[in-house]
């Protein structure tokens, strides 16, 4: 499963693509993942996942085929 | 009413409020409220050198449109322009222009304003600033 990053989500990771061999169910699941890989993940004011174009509940079931962003606090404008 | 309309542009050419006043133009609309966002040269007492805009650029379309829309549902407006740019902007150069239009003013300003929060709440872009001796995402940490 293929996971895409921007902003400071993309220095966290140190790509701003990321290939998980384990594949988590759901978004929550996504975000554990996330955290336990990556502290960083940790200092951030809020994390979102974007599934589709489009944010993502908690318990939003993920497939392989799904187009998945990592959304950090936004700071358009 | 059908001939009400929303423009939406994410991009790296600058930006124009002429452009997107007159997007907004209307026989109907006797108030037109323009809002304009430029880079700032500090952030608190540091000096900002340029500032770097990027986006997920088809999801942001997509929430500005939903964001025009939802103005439109809640005020009397008929038209509604948000432009947002993308890359490095230097001091003073516009990174977003928003329009609105209405037959009086108060709904325009009033949606204006909501449509600048919800973006800088809800649409995937984001920007860093490059100080002297530093640079730092924005709003990334509490």
């Amino acid at each position: 499963m293929k996971v895409i990053a921007f902003g400071i989500a993309k220095e966290i990771i140190g790509q701003q693509y990321l290939n998980l061999e384990e594949q988590p169910s759901n978004v929550l699941e996504l975000k554990k993942q996330l955290l336990a890989r990556y502290p960083g993940f940790l200092e951030l004011a809020s994390l979102r996942i974007a599934v589709n174009e489009a944010y993502a509940e908690d318990d939003h079931l993920l497939n392989t085929t799904d187009e998945i962003v990592i959304i950090p606090p936004v700071s358009g404008g | 009413m059908e001939d009400k309309h929303i423009h939406i542009s994410l991009g790296f050419e600058p930006l124009s409020t002429e452009e997107c006043r007159t997007l907004v133009q209307d026989p109907a609309c006797g108030g037109q409220v323009v809002f304009a966002g430029a880079v700032r040269n500090h952030t608190g007492d540091r000096k900002v050198l340029y500032l770097d805009f990027e986006s997920y650029v088809p999801m942001a379309k997509k929430v500005m449109q939903e964001i025009c829309s939802q103005a439109i549902e809640k005020w009397p407006i008929r038209h509604a322009v948000c432009h947002h740019r993308l890359g490095k902007l230097e001091i003073g150069e516009l990174a977003v222009v928003i329009a609105v239009s209405s037959p009086h003013r108060k709904a325009s300003f009033e949606a204006c304003e909501f449509i600048i929060d919800e973006l800088k709440k809800e649409v995937p872009i984001w920007k860093k600033e490059v100080f002297e001796g530093g640079e730092e995402w924005v709003s990334a940490r509490p």
